[in-house]
Order: C-alpha cells, then structure tokens, then sequence
C-alpha cells in the first residue's frame, strides 16, 4: 500500500541490536522500552497507519476487575501490573514531560438488574477462591449512589467495586513510549514493514522496507498483523479482530475522580462511553446500533448524560485469542524469536515493560510467563 | 465595537445576564449582543475570556447557556422574545 511517508532510513546498512520488536503500538512498544530498561540495545519497527491500530482507538482502562477468572496467573499478572502501573506511568512521565493522565480511583461495574448484580458477585466469589479478586467487593444501591458523582438511575442496582481499576489517556502513553524510546537511545523505525525474518548466525536478519536489520532476539508483537510472521519463525498467534466502538461527548466541567466499566471522564473533561464485543471480521466502522445500545446504558445508568452532546464515535479492533487471554512464547524451533500480544495493552503496559521485557532480554520466560504459551490452544498440550 | 449595518425592523426583547436587551427580529443571539457592546460571552475551561469569531457555527468560541441549556452557539440561535441568555463560565456542567 502506497504511503505519504518519506521512506525511513535505518541508522546504519547493516544495522544490528539485541532486541528488534516488530510492531509499535502499546504492547511492542511496552517491550521494546522494558527492554531498553533491562539494558539491551533496541529497535522498534512501526509498519503505519495502514496497520490496524487498535493503540489508537483504544478505551484507556487499566481495568483488573472480574479479570482471569479460571486461570490465576492471569489474574496475577492483571493484578501486578496495576501495581506496577504508578511507578512505572510516573517514570515515564518524569521522563517525557507528557502526563499519561494515570489515576486509580477503583472501577465500578453498576448492575442494572438483581441478575447482573448476582453475576458479578459469583465472579467475585470465584476469584477471590482462585486466589485473589483484588479486593472486588458487591456494592448495593445505597453505597454505589454515595460514591458516584451523578444521581443513579432507578435501575440501578448496585455495582461491582474493585479498587485497583484505573484510567490512564493512551495516545499520551504510546506519545510517551515513542519520545522516550528515542530519548534512551533505542531505534524507533516507523512506517516500515518487516518482509521476512529468517534465523542467522547469533540471532535473525529481519529484511524490512528501510533495509536489513540483524537482531539478537525478535519478538512479535504486531497485533492483528502477527500471524504470517510469526508462523515463520515457528509461533503460533491465532488472533482474531473483536470491534470496541467508542463514543465521546463533549466536554464537560469536572465530575471527580471516577471510573466505570464502559465510561469515563478525561482529563480533559470528554465523558468516554463504549465497550461494545462485536466479531464483525476486519470491519472497524461503527453502527448506530450498537451506539444506541451504549448510550441507552449509559443514561440509564445515569439520566443526566442525556443531556451531553456526541462529538465523535470510532469502532477499534481489539486483539482476541481463542481464551481472551494473551499470548507470550519463545519459539523452541528457533529459540531467541517471542510472541507477545493481548487485548489489554493499556492495562499490561506495565507488566510488559517491567516483567514481560526483562525475560524476553534474558532469553527465558518464566513459568509464570510460559504459563501463557498458544501450545494451551492444541489438544496435545493438554 | 460593532455596529448595524441596517436599521429597522421589529424588534425583540431577551435578557442577557440581568440586562434587558433589545435586538431585531431574524439576528442571531450572537449578533444582537455583540450589537449592545457585550464582548465576553464566557470563559473558557482554562480561564480567559471568550467572544464570537467565526459567527457561522464552527468556531464553538460564541458558547452560552440559553434558557439553562449551557453550551448553546449563540450565534446558531436566533432571538426570541424572553429567552434567558447567561454567560457560561468554564465548560458546561453535566448535572
């Protein structure tokens, strides 16, 4: 596909790192930051914006609640990696000078029938026998009324409360990633597509539109755009898109520190509303459809909403394995080259830079990383 | 400050703040202020004061609350005997 882009020139011809990461939205980025971090040398490749880009249109949730039910070292990870998340966003803040707008004030999901409230508490009542929730705990009305900003609509009945929930804004996050990659001395290659990638003496050459690439270790980390590369270095990412579309009102004057599931408020004061699942292939439009569903929710769970003006609505294609939960892999034909992709960048931002990132630099995942292999997805493995 | 090009007309009365205002039948509410020496129609989130610029509906900067709905483009409205026009300080109130 033709690009307005100037072509980008690599910083040497044969230009040779420890880690090359193949994809710059939030989850590449994240490791390739980690780990320049951990000390290795870095490059990031960025194909452009005829890539999916489920980093631009992403909701801005660090989001924990009622996540990894049935697999524990998923909800440990979630959980860590919120813990990780006010050290790690102010650093990179320090850093940049770029507020990625990190705050955790605890996440609501509100209920709008006693059915979802009984929902949500056998969620809650399930993880926390797995192992942990996170401190999610069952609110009814009378509680949820007191700590919300607006009056509740009369359907509300209560909510789901986890208090390690948190927002962050993720442009400024992938803008954060980006700049500090640069600044740290890493490799930041946009619009630049990776061709092939094949196994050489002490690591791989990846041949890219800019030029060749020799890398110690390469991980994959290009979302949708995963499969056919990472099938070539022996790994496996069975990805599928899952459409999110969002809706975003005007501004409005403060409403406190407070975040729901499916609504925030910015900093800037935009309320954010959206959270659709909707598997419509590679369809990243939106349908008035589902908006009236969102926003039907929305004043339902809060009247006064109806009275804000829509100013912009996207869909976005989430990244989805089989089990929802991510994938990261060390290829055993051709050890050296990762997989790494999931549907929370925002949320596992931390992880990946600070857990994720150091193993890959290591060469060896951790149980508790391997744990997350696509081999799950294959009877033999069981 | 501005001024009418041309006079005539019947004219309507609407209150801005708590001054009557006396405007022509068909100008915008952005217009018939402007034309009474008003120049600050709000304050912007950030603090400074703000007055029409564009007078065609893109700019957004002419924003007022009319009969309570803050976040009106005056100059998208047009006057109408009674209508109640504040001045909208900061960015409009959600409750």
């Amino acid at each position: 596909m033709p690009s307005r882009q100037p072509p980008t020139s690599l910083p040497s011809e044969r230009f040779a790192v420890d880690v090359a990461v193949v994809g710059g939205g939030l989850v590449g980025s994240a490791i390739a930051w980690g780990a320049l971090e951990a000390g290795a040398t870095v490059a990031l490749l960025d194909e452009g914006d005829v890539a999916h880009r489920a980093s631009r249109g992403n909701f801005g949730q660090i989001w924990v609640q009622g996540k990894g039910e049935g697999h524990p070292p998923y909800a440990r990870l979630t959980q860590r990696s919120a813990t990780l998340w006010p050290e790690f966003s102010a650093r990179l803040g320090v850093r940049t000078g770029i507020d990625v707008g990190f705050s955790q004030p605890g996440g609501l999901t509100l209920c709008l029938s006693e059915e979802e409230l009984a929902t949500r508490a056998a969620i809650a009542s399930r993880l926390d026998a797995e192992g942990g929730s996170a401190g999610m705990a069952i609110l009814d009305r009378d509680a949820v009324a007191r700590m919300t900003p607006l009056p509740l609509g009369d359907s509300v009945r209560g909510a789901s409360f986890c208090p390690a929930d948190a927002h962050a804004n993720p442009l400024a996050l992938l803008r954060a990633f980006h700049l500090d990659i640069q600044a740290q001395g890493g490799a930041f290659i946009p619009h630049t597509s990776v061709e092939a990638v094949r196994a050489v003496r002490g690591g791989f050459a990846i041949a890219t539109s800019a030029g060749e690439i020799v890398a110690g270790k390469v991980v994959v980390a290009a979302g949708l755009g995963s499969a056919g590369l990472a099938a070539s270095l022996g790994l496996d990412m069975p990805v599928r898109p899952v459409r999110g579309q969002v809706m975003v009102t005007e501004r409005a004057a403060p409403l406190g520190d407070f975040l729901f599931t499916g609504l925030r408020q910015t900093r800037e004061g935009s309320l954010m509303i959206g959270g659709t699942q909707e598997e419509v292939g590679f369809d990243d439009g939106t349908a008035n459809v589902a908006m009236r569903t969102m926003s039907r929710r929305a004043v339902a769970s809060f009247p006064d909403i109806a009275r804000l003006d829509v100013v912009r609505c996207w869909g976005a294609l989430r990244i989805m394995t089989p089990d929802g939960r991510p994938i990261y892999q060390q290829s055993r034909r051709y050890p050296g080259a990762f997989a790494a992709t999931c549907h929370s960048g925002v949320t596992l931002a931390a992880a990946h830079a600070l857990v994720v990132a150091p193993s890959i630099v290591a060469g060896d995942l951790p149980h508790e990383l391997a744990t997350f292999s696509a081999d799950r997805f294959h009877v033999q493995a069981a | 400050m501005f001024k009418r090009l041309e006079r005539g007309g019947p004219t309507v009365r609407f209150r801005f703040e708590d001054e009557e205002i006396e405007a022509v039948e068909g100008e915008s509410v952005a217009a018939a202020l402007l034309a009474a020496g008003i120049d600050t129609f709000r304050t912007s989130p950030l603090g400074p004061a703000r007055a029409p610029y564009c007078m065609i509906g893109m700019c957004f900067d002419c924003l007022v609350s009319i009969d309570g709905v803050e976040n009106r483009r005056a100059c998208q409205v047009a006057v109408a005997p009674g209508l109640s026009v504040r001045r909208q300080s900061g960015a409009r109130r959600v409750g």
